[in-house]
């Protein structure tokens, strides 16, 4: 009657192995067990958006998954985007246009942009929106988000 | 917010989860998408003694094409995979148009078609596409399999005809008649919230592009999708003209019986329950004019 499991899971490119409380949601999991505290947990009932990360390469929430349907799974997190010192595209951007002033909401605008932008590497600004519609930031009021996103994807901004 | 403990399955095949269903009955709930059981689950508003995710039981995630021109979607189909599926938007362009409505592109990328049917929330798109389609449903449990059709299987508020020891596999929806157009529209506080109220329409035309057969279908205003049959049978032998179309509409206002709550009050659902029936009763026969013989 054990509700524990042993799982292995890739994140960021290196795998992990732990044993878990089936009732543990993959952000928990991500946060406590590997202390990869990047990924945000909002509402933790998949309103907010803030844990969004990617799974398989396709972006999810991670308050609404166990960690043991993760098993075998490939996760991209927040703290996989810079390469050492040099920011990711979309962060350099969020930086540029003041896409971000408490931070809370960051990462998980953040994995959702890099999840679109893959599969519509040049967007318009209406398919922007749309795009981030699943996410709640309090402070910038999204103009500055939308505009970073755009300026990731290569489109002029000013 | 945490979900309480519970002994988890993740069954590799179709027989394994039926004997697990059949053995915990009501004690457990069946794990797919987890976009509506994980929210439930961490603010505690369920607590079964028994998790059986079914996210390893890929033979459940197809979707088919039928030689009659029909559609079977596999219960663990992804809403996002049918979203993207050419077969879905050939042949049943109604469903495809509500995917985009059902929460964000996160949501979909987990959320399956067989899990938003099987919750049955009102205020959900598919259950409400499904009544207009005529779909039906197909559970299996130890004992074998049986269809059960759109308007038998939603029974009331999150409640359906699946029995605790059933498992829901697949959705056949039948093919598209010549001369029929449809319609989705809703009105939402924010993109991806669900329907305040939402209207389903599908309507048949014949030679002279009058009303032979329709639909209509509100959701978000009831404990369950519902057909308004008296607006139907007002549409039947009506041309798409401002005034059958009004008369229409204010018979789904008159007759929807919805609740106030937070969201919106009753009046206002039953007030926006016409308007958007008119609109989509007016969509749905410029598609259908559009539609050869």
């Amino acid at each position: 009657m054990s509700s524990k499991h042993t799982i292995t899971v890739t994140v960021n490119g290196k795998s992990y192995e732990r044993l878990v409380e089936a009732r543990v949601t993959l952000a928990d999991f991500l946060r406590n067990e590997l202390d990869l505290t990047g990924t945000h947990l909002g509402c933790e009932h998949g309103v907010c958006g803030a844990c969004t990360i990617l799974l398989n390469g396709e972006a999810v929430r991670s308050c609404s998954l166990l960690a043991v349907q993760a098993d075998g799974a490939e996760l991209l997190t927040v703290e996989g985007l810079a390469r050492g010192a040099e920011l990711h595209p979309l962060q350099q951007a969020f930086q540029d246009q003041h896409a971000l002033q408490c931070g809370f909401c960051t990462p998980g605008f953040l994995m959702t942009a890099y999840a679109f932008l893959e599969e519509r590497p040049k967007p318009t600004e209406t398919e922007v929106r749309e795009a981030i519609s699943g996410n709640l930031c309090r402070c910038t009021g999204y103009q500055p988000i939308v505009k970073a996103i755009l300026q990731a994807a290569g489109k002029t901004t000013t | 917010m945490k979900p309480a403990p519970f002994e988890y399955f993740a069954p590799q095949a179709i027989d394994e989860a039926l004997k697990l269903l059949q053995k915990y009955g009501e004690e457990a709930k069946v794990l797919a998408g987890g976009q509506s059981l994980m929210p439930l689950l961490s603010l505690r508003l369920a607590r079964p003694a028994v998790i059986i995710d079914i996210n390893r039981l890929r033979d459940l995630a197809f979707i088919r094409s039928e030689p009659d021109g029909g559609l079977r979607i596999g219960a663990l189909a992804r809403q996002r995979a049918v979203e993207r599926s050419g077969q879905v938007a050939t042949q049943c362009p109604l469903i495809a148009a509500a995917m985009p409505l059902i929460g964000h592109f996160q949501i979909r990328n987990r959320g399956t078609i067989g899990g938003s049917l099987a919750h049955a929330d009102p205020a959900a798109e598919l259950p409400a596409v499904s009544l207009t389609l005529e779909a039906e449903f197909v559970v299996r449990s130890t004992r074998g399999e049986r269809a059960i059709a759109a308007k038998d299987f939603f029974l009331g508020y999150m409640t359906t005809a699946i029995e605790p020891s059933e498992l829901l596999t697949e959705i056949r929806i039948p093919a598209t008649r010549p001369r029929v157009g449809w319609a989705i529209e809703e009105v939402a506080r924010r993109r991806g919230d669900f329907a305040m109220v939402g209207v389903v329409t599908l309507v048949e035309l014949n030679g002279n592009d009058t009303c032979q057969n329709s639909r209509i279908v509100v959701f978000g205003a009831g404990e369950k999708p519902e057909r308004v049959a008296r607006a139907e049978r007002l549409l039947c032998g009506k041309r798409t003209d401002e005034h059958a179309l009004a008369e229409v509409a204010k018979a789904v206002t008159e007759d929807l019986d919805p609740v106030s709550d937070v969201h919106a009050s009753a009046e206002y659902r039953k007030e926006v329950g016409g308007v958007l029936t008119r609109r989509a009763l007016q969509n749905a026969f410029k598609r259908a004019q559009k539609e050869t013989a």
